[in-house]
């Protein structure tokens, strides 16, 4: 199929838009706001709805109405607006809705600036609102996988009844790549338990409540079995070099492209770099790291936040081998050659 | 009609079966609370207009949170204060159906401020009922938004004062001086004849939706006997007695006859024609002159800085889309946060016959400085080895390093000549093109129309990709 020249923010819309998205509700925030042009350019013309909603509160709860009446709907946001939308994100996890959520993160804390960073993903990957749930949560590296995670989001959204996020830093939703678009139909689900305003849909209730402690300990062990399920079949991962590696980078979105370059260099000079990068990062790749953590003589974690994404590393790992982290943040991205230079003092002192 | 009110309406559910415990025949508010009686105006209306099949039931947070116990039609729960943006979620998915949207004064007058705000602001089509009961039913009687100045709650112990809590909210005077509202009326569950007067506005509210996609607003006044700590009779008679006085009943706006039905339709779709609408367009650039003049084994990085304006950033897309039709890889990142400052613009550009891992670029082979301040910045960061291109017209410095390849190009005196300031960028490129040998002029010049946005700009450009390859072959 042909290819585009695209913005990340403009790809997820499109792949959305292939995948059947039906409506979109939003709220203007750079760097996420080219999600909220392109829906309003392109959904009125695929004959869905856009609405630019009064907040982020309120485009969530539109995304939790339309859900409950069947559609296949998105938002997109930055990281102030993702934690507005928390609260939603958990009524419509505990209401098994799926929707897909957007988050082109910025940096925090509190308004911050618009400079990209990764500082969401422990308000995105551990759940964020209250109770206990969790979302499946993909990590694009590329504008291709903004456009093709934009289709894979809702189908899984449908496939297990949850929320999906796309979570990408402010560097994937504003880059521009070449994306080759797949000719695909929408597979879009049956969902009998939808309200579509008509006879057989009145039996119907969507809803979060569960007075009974034991029916809502019921219902909170039936997401769980779903989120195990989720955990054995939906992990995606990306293993670039890690055969013979000794040591192996860790990273997600922009900063596995810089790992990536990284891991070039260090091999032109003979020393055996790998890098794992989760594409999805609920369900988190822990078979993957596991294994490695068998082979490798060190991991190092490459994030722009806190040592947020290490914890879950070294939670795998668990003491076998020491598992160093690079982090920028501020809306810093690693270079290069400060990652560069990091792995040759990891080696020098290993 | 008292009859009719007493005869349980065929919108309810015969047996209450989601109600938790064994009685399933009565519903879960106190005696005396208005939220009953408004249920029962709601349902009978619903069924005398056909209409309980087609409707969906946002219920709020608050006593009637349950109201999904009761009514059988599509109920969908909502959280605190949302319940007019769930029902803008069901409705504008659901054109043909009928959504009420269903809160309390602490959901709707106090969290929930903004979404009903909003919704009438757009006239979405669907029908507001509004309890007000001047109290947080649900939580145990704390105040409400619309807690009367003197009354005492959990949380105004010693009664409300203007000083610490303020006015009392009025939401119908609100709503009404909106445009968009079509019936706004405020009525109370008081007396035989109030509660008529009730279900007269419930009607036409809920009719109002099911001919025309009006956006009605109906507050009800109502007692919580429960909070007030009085008996059935007493809550109601406060409600007649104090409640009304400062939130006096009456229709607050009514636009309804001269409204005409509201189209809530989505616009038609036809698949087929898909990629068409989002441009995916295959290019017809002949795959043979590229073949024949693909280069291998090589990276360029781009920076191209410059005012914003000077068509820095497109400067860098056009390249990029120039490249991707080589088939080679590119990408394209703008500066944009902490960088972004002053009005000046820069983006890195790269193109390899290789994946490219990170798109940013530190040290550029080939720094494009359309102005001053960017040779500046940049000058330094060039490889050695590297290229500066560098706009003559507007930057009377010479680059100061020896170790890179120097090309002035006065671009912008050169686009005046062509007419237009605009066309710098482009001459630039040509300049590029020629020099750097990566990029098949034929297939440049093949790919313009495509490229640019603006067709009417195609032949400008084509004249000034031209010129900056002149110059170049004049050096
Ligand atoms: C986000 C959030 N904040 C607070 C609450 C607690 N809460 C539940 S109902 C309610 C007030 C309900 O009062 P009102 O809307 O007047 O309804 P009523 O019970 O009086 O009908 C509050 C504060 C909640 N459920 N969610
Ligand atoms: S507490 Fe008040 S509002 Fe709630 S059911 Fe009882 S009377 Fe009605
Ligand atoms: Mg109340």
């Amino acid at each position: 199929m042909a290819k585009q020249f695209l913005k990340g923010n403009e790809a997820v819309v499109k792949g959305a838009i292939i995948a059947g998205v039906n409506s979109y509700y939003g709220y203007p925030i750079t760097p996420a706001s080219e999600i909220a042009h392109a829906a309003a350019k392109y959904l009125p013309l695929v004959g869905g709805t856009f609405l630019q909603a009064e907040s982020e509160i309120a485009a969530i709860n539109m995304v939790y109405g339309a859900a409950a009446s069947g559609e296949r709907v998105m938002t997109a946001s930055s990281s102030p607006g993702i934690s507005l939308k928390q609260e939603g994100v958990s009524y419509c996890a505990g209401a098994e809705l799926p929707c897909v959520i957007v988050d082109i993160s910025r940096a925090g804390p509190g308004l911050g600036n618009i400079a990209p960073e990764q500082s969401d993903y422990n308000q995105v990957v551990k759940g964020g609102g209250h109770g206990n749930y969790k979302c499946i949560v993909l990590a694009p590296n590329s504008v291709q996988e903004m456009c093709d995670f934009g289709i894979l989001a809702f189908d899984l959204a449908d496939k297990y009844r949850t929320p999906v996020y796309i979570l990408a830093d402010g560097f994937i939703g504003q880059m521009m790549e070449p994306v080759e678009f797949p000719e695909t139909v929408p597979d879009i689900p049956k969902k009998p338990w939808a309200i579509l305003g008509t006879k057989e849909t009145c039996v119907n209730v969507i809803t979060s409540i569960e007075l009974d402690p034991d029916d809502l300990e019921k219902h909170v062990n039936k997401l769980q079995k779903k989120y195990q399920i989720i955990e054995e079949q939906e992990v995606r991962v990306d293993e670039y070099r890690t055969d013979d590696a000794e040591i192996v980078l860790v990273g997600y979105g922009i900063a596995s492209r810089i790992a990536q370059s990284v891991v070039d260099q260090l091999r032109e000079k003979n020393i055996k770099a790998g890098m794992l990068r989760p594409k999805t990062l609920f369900p988190f790749p822990k078979k993957q790291i596991d294994k490695l953590a068998n082979s490798v003589k060190s991991f190092l974690t490459v994030e722009m936040s806190n040592g947020q994404l290490v914890d879950d590393v070294r939670l795998i790992v668990n003491g076998r081998k020491p598992v160093h982290l690079y982090s920028r943040v501020g809306g810093n991205v690693p270079s290069i050659k400060e990652v560069h230079d990091e792995v040759m003092k990891i080696m020098r002192v290993s | 009609m008292n009859d009719k009110i007493l005869k349980k309406s065929k919108a309810f559910f015969d047996v209450y079966e989601r109600k938790s415990g064994s009685d399933k025949l009565t519903t879960t508010y106190c005696p005396g609370c208005g939220h009953g009686n408004l249920h029962k105006l709601i349902a009978e209306a619903l069924i005398d207009f056909n209409a309980a099949d087609k409707s969906i039931f946002i219920s709020p947070v608050g006593c009637s949170v349950f109201a999904y116990y009761y009514f059988k039609t599509g109920n969908i729960q909502a959280a605190h204060g949302r319940a007019p943006a769930v029902a803008v979620g069901a409705k504008r998915a659901h054109p043909e159906s009928i959504v009420i949207s269903y809160q309390g004064d602490g959901d709707l007058a106090a969290i929930g401020g903004l979404e009903i705000l909003h919704a009438a602001n757009r006239g979405e089509g669907i029908t507001v009922f509004f309890v007000n009961n001047a109290i947080y039913g649900m939580t145990g009687g704390q105040m409400a938004p619309t807690t009367l100045i003197g009354q005492k709650s959990m949380t105004t112990p010693r009664g409300r004062t203007l000083k610490n809590e303020g006015y009392p909210i009025k939401m119908s005077e609100i709503i009404a001086t909106l445009e968009a509202p079509v019936y706004v009326e405020r009525v109370m569950i008081g007396d035989a004849k109030s509660i008529r007067q009730a279900r007269k506005a419930v009607r036409k509210a809920l009719k109002l939706q099911i001919e025309k996609n009006a956006f009605c607003f109906i507050e009800v006044l109502s007692a919580c006997p429960s909070n007030l700590k009085m008996d059935p009779k007493q809550g109601i008679k406060w409600v007649q007695d104090v409640l009304q006085k400062y939130y006096p009943l009456g229709v607050k706006k009514d636009i309804s006859e001269e409204f005409e039905r509201k189209d809530v339709s989505r616009d038609n779709f036809d698949p087929s024609q898909l990629q068409n609408i989002l441009n995916i367009t295959e290019s017809k650039i002949d795959k043979g002159k590229i073949e024949q003049f693909k280069n291998n084994e090589f990276t360029h990085e781009f920076r191209i800085a410059g005012f914003g304006g000077q068509g820095v950033l497109s400067l860098g897309t056009v390249l990029s889309e120039m490249g991707m039709r080589h088939d080679y890889q590119v990408s394209w990142i703008p500066s944009y946060g902490p960088e972004m400052r002053g009005g000046t613009a820069n983006c890195s550009v790269k193109i390899s016959d290789k994946k490219i891992g990170s798109p940013l670029v530190a040290n550029p082979t080939v720094l494009i400085a359309m102005n001053g301040p960017s040779l500046d910045k940049f000058e330094n960061d060039v490889i050695s080895g590297g290229t500066i291109v560098y706009d003559s017209s507007l930057i009377d410095r010479k680059p100061i390093r020896d170790d890179v390849n120097i090309i002035p190009i006065p671009a912008t005196k050169m686009a005046d000549e062509l007419g237009t300031t605009k066309a710098a960028n482009m001459i630039i490129i040509g300049a590029l093109i020629k020099k750097l040998g990566i990029l098949s002029i034929d297939v440049v010049l093949d790919s313009l129309g495509e490229v640019m946005k603006n067709k009417k700009l195609v032949e400008l450009n084509k004249k000034a990709l031209l010129k900056g390859i002149e110059y170049i072959k004049s050096l």
